[in-house]
């Protein structure tokens, strides 16, 4: 379990508990968090599902995949800290995780 | 308009009916909302049961759009087991098979579609099945294992999907094509062929150009598939992935224009005001191609909740969408920018032999769609050079050893 901060682009913070083993976007989406659409359902294929973490996240949430790296290339508003939240596995490890939305995920 | 007290009344709890239910509330929508569903559980993405659930990687959980408490947390009165058998518009009722009745003040029609299921003789054996719902899924499952043989008749995505997962589960498949080549309804020749290579490459037979006449049984139970010139191929459990039909009947009855689905604009609105429609059970406007359409894709049925919950919740209409699907087969991603309407010319990037490549369809120097195999750069900038109509010069397009970037540039 982790307790994950969302911020939405207009500034407005969701916390909630998410269970380990759930992806950062399914802890959003099951939560009815807005700004993270994730159209695909996790197959990271769509890039709806963009998120920047927090700085002080960056090594925990782990690295990304060639397919996740090349998916981001090309998402609009992509920063270094920019990570597609379908590909975060949740742990303990991740309690206290925060992460911002982009202004659009489209 | 803004009727942020109406009571919306959501027929059908798919992918978009739920979706619909949430954007609602995400949108503000303060008043009653009531979503039917003839399943017992509550919406859930359909995509993975032809991959993950079969192969045992995805739980009801992990499926479910949204947990169970959610509805009762958001006061949307999810009704399961219970479907809509018909609509008065001109008291703006539905009635329901518990015997019951609904008023609404807008409704929207999320009622999806059904696979179709052939009427040649033995359709109706034990084991001749098809897939659209969890427990469908199930069923395929059950049948499925090392050393059964699955006859997947209908070459198409689900087919497909279905015939890889049952690969990695050990049985043997065989996939049975009226036409000479597989996708032949959605896919261009040179992925078509690059499909059929990757299957056979593991395992998967093909029976091509071969019309189905029925099926054989034995004690009640399919044993075999017979073809149209007299063949039998021999199958413990069939896969029927044919396509699907609208479940338009209750718009049809209440006078409702109808084409292949409910007809709707931009709004997802019919031509009751008071109506809306949304998902796979539409005939809608396609942005960027300037025609009418049924998509049968998650992405469209999502595009259509937004477009109708901010319709209802009086919000700006979303950017118009850049259609777009996936499909996951081994570890091959396909996924699918735009639609090839109109166009005239067929450019491939990429060697298939690779692995790797991209098929574009051109109108002129403009992109009408891609089909994207292990390439997520040529994917998303052939959807962003569909959204602006930018000209491409079809040389650089073809060559992989210029980037995407500089092709758009």
């Amino acid at each position: 379990m982790a307790k994950i901060t969302y911020i939405e682009h207009d500034g407005t913070e969701h916390v909630v508990d998410v269970k380990n083993g759930l992806t950062v976007m399914e802890g959003a989406v099951k939560n009815n968090i807005p700004g993270i659409d994730a159209d695909c359902g996790g197959a990271c294929a769509c890039a709806t599902c963009h998120v920047y973490v927090d700085e002080a996240w960056r090594d925990k949430t782990g690295s990304t995949s060639a397919m996740e790296d090349s998916m981001l290339d090309f998402a609009e508003n992509v920063e270094p800290n920019s990570r597609l939240s379908c590909q975060i596995k949740v742990t303990d490890e991740l309690d206290g995780l925060v992460v911002r939305m982009p202004e659009s995920q489209h | 308009m803004s009727q942020s007290d109406a009571h919306v009344v959501i027929l059908g709890a798919g992918h978009a009916g739920g979706t619909a239910a949430a954007l609602l509330r995400q949108y503000g929508h303060t008043g009653p909302i009531t979503l039917i569903g003839e399943e017992a559980i509550p919406p859930y993405q359909r995509p993975p049961l032809s991959k993950a659930w079969l192969k045992g990687e995805a739980d009801a959980d992990s499926l479910a759009l949204k947990p169970l408490e959610f509805y009762a947390e958001q006061h949307i009165d999810f009704r399961p087991n219970v479907r809509a058998e018909k609509l008065a518009r001109s008291d703006k009722t539905v009635s329901l098979s518990d015997g019951s009745s609904l008023s609404y003040d807008v409704l929207i029609i999320a009622t999806g579609m059904r696979p179709i299921r052939l009427p040649i003789e033995g359709a109706d054996l034990e084991g001749v099945l098809t897939l659209r719902s969890a427990a469908d899924a199930e069923a395929i499952k059950a049948a499925l294992g090392p050393g059964k043989r699955l006859a997947i008749v209908g070459g198409g995505y689900i087919g497909l999907e279905v015939a890889a997962s049952a690969r990695a589960l050990g049985a043997d498949a065989v996939v049975i094509e009226r036409e000479p080549r597989i996708l032949a309804r959605s896919a261009c020749e040179p992925l078509s062929n690059f499909f059929r290579d990757y299957h056979l490459a593991r395992g998967v037979e093909f029976v091509l150009g071969a019309g189905v006449a029925g099926f054989v049984g034995e004690a009640g139970h399919v044993v075999g598939v017979r073809l149209a010139d007299g063949r039998v191929i021999d199958c413990d459990v069939v896969l029927l992935g044919v396509g699907a039909t609208p479940n338009d009947e209750i718009a049809r009855e209440a006078g409702l224009e109808c084409a292949r689905g409910v007809v709707v604009d931009l709004e997802a609105r019919t031509a009751d005001p008071s109506v809306f429609a949304i998902g796979d059970v539409t005939h809608r406007p396609m942005p960027h191609y300037g025609r009418m359409f049924g998509p049968e894709s998650v992405p469209s049925a999502l595009e259509q909740a937004k477009q109708a919950a901010s319709a209802i919740t009086g919000r700006a209409a979303p950017t118009p969408e850049v259609p777009w699907n996936w499909s996951d087969q081994y570890d091959l991603k396909l996924q699918i920018a735009g639609l090839p309407f109109d166009a005239d010319r067929v450019l491939l990037r990429g060697d298939p032999a690779s692995g790797k490549f991209a098929v574009f369809h051109l109108k002129g120097d403009q992109v009408q769609s891609v089909e994207a195999i292990n390439s997520p750069p040529e994917f998303m900038m052939g959807k962003q050079l569909i959204a602006n109509r930018k000209a491409v010069d079809p040389v650089k397009l073809a060559d992989p050893s210029v980037s995407m970037k500089e092709v758009a540039a």
